[in-house]
């Protein structure tokens, strides 16, 4: 093939990219264009039925409650994506010899800071906007800043905490929802009495272990032996 | 009551022209590290824009995990495959050498 066949491959080619991405935009616009102007949803739903979820936020009544089965497979594809990253091999750690006497104070000063604030996120979720996952990510921040300024913990823990506190989300939610099964006969049915608290003890496990999961991610491989 | 409506409609038209300009930039910028600088401050923006669609949720999670944790996850990346092109080029010198 000469160079002149090529170029003209090439400017057909990007013709055609353009053609297909008008042909997404258009029909990106034509499905906007055509939502209805009042959309009612299930906005409507879920304020009638709020007073059985346990809960006061709409948001977390329908993560944890009504909607419970996408959030426990959204915890599972989170552990699913650790679990192919630590597939990549052993994690090397970020660490600089001697952290910066600014980075260190800072460090020192924050990371309390953030693990009281995901704890406030957790528990506020019932009646304001907060929750499991947006607490989790501070915790997990809070670690990333650690992991950054080579902070250690004075204590060497073997691995299995470590898994432990991974599976720990999803297994109390796997638990619960399985135990609720023969009361009545629903996977992840609370009953309404027990919702409030079953959710916050389901979301505590969760922001633990979403918490500990991203910051695993961050590390970008399977922690060493000596990690 | 009538100009915050317009002072309404002068946020929101700042901050969808901010959105599209920073997305513009990150996709079309050749480096890397601007690249992620861009996608965290457009990922502030957004959360910002949920907050004006009185979306307070989806701000908080958008800002602590599609600004933060994306950012350092992507910065976290981007040192590691400079790291991998280092010690390829290494490797090529040391082959070079030995040749």
């Amino acid at each position: 093939m000469n160079i002149a066949d090529r170029r003209w491959l090439s400017l057909a080619f990007r013709w055609l990219l353009r053609l297909l991405l008008l042909l997404l935009a258009g029909g990106l616009a034509y499905a906007v264009l055509s939502l209805p102007d009042q959309a009612v949803g299930l906005t409507n739903r879920v304020a009638a039925n709020l007073e059985t979820s346990g809960v006061s936020n709409p948001v977390t009544a329908v993560l944890l409650n009504f909607r419970g089965y996408d959030t426990l497979l959204e915890m599972a594809v989170l552990l699913v994506a650790l679990l192919g990253v630590w597939s990549l091999g052993i994690a090397v750690v970020p660490c600089r010899v001697d952290p910066e006497p600014v980075l260190s104070m800072l460090v020192g000063g924050l990371v309390p800071m953030m693990i009281l604030m995901a704890g406030y996120l957790l528990w506020v979720g019932a009646d304001a906007p907060g929750g499991a996952f947006q607490a989790g990510s501070v915790l997990a921040a809070s670690g990333i800043l650690l992991l950054l300024s080579c902070k250690r913990l004075p204590v060497r823990l073997p691995v299995w905490p470590l898994r432990l506190v991974l599976i720990l989300g999803l297994a109390t939610f796997v638990t619960v929802g399985a135990a609720l099964l023969p009361v009545n006969g629903f996977f992840l049915q609370y009953p309404p009495g027990l919702a409030g608290a079953l959710i916050l003890f389901i979301e505590a496990a969760a922001t633990l272990s979403i918490g500990v999961t991203l910051a695993a991610l961050f590390l970008g491989g399977r922690p060493g032996p000596d990690a | 009551m009538e100009t915050m409506t317009v002072l309404q409609w002068v946020l929101d038209g700042t901050l969808v022209l901010a959105l599209l300009w920073l997305a513009w930039r990150a996709l079309s910028t050749p480096d890397l590290f601007t690249a992620i600088v861009l996608f965290i401050a457009f990922g502030l923006m957004m959360a910002l824009a949920w907050v004006r669609l009185q979306a307070p949720d989806i701000a908080l999670a958008e800002a602590a995990i599609g600004a933060g944790l994306t950012g350092a996850l992507l910065l976290a990346a981007l040192a590691r495959s400079n790291d991998l092109a280092d010690s390829i080029n290494d490797d090529h010198t040391v082959d070079t050498e030995r040749e």
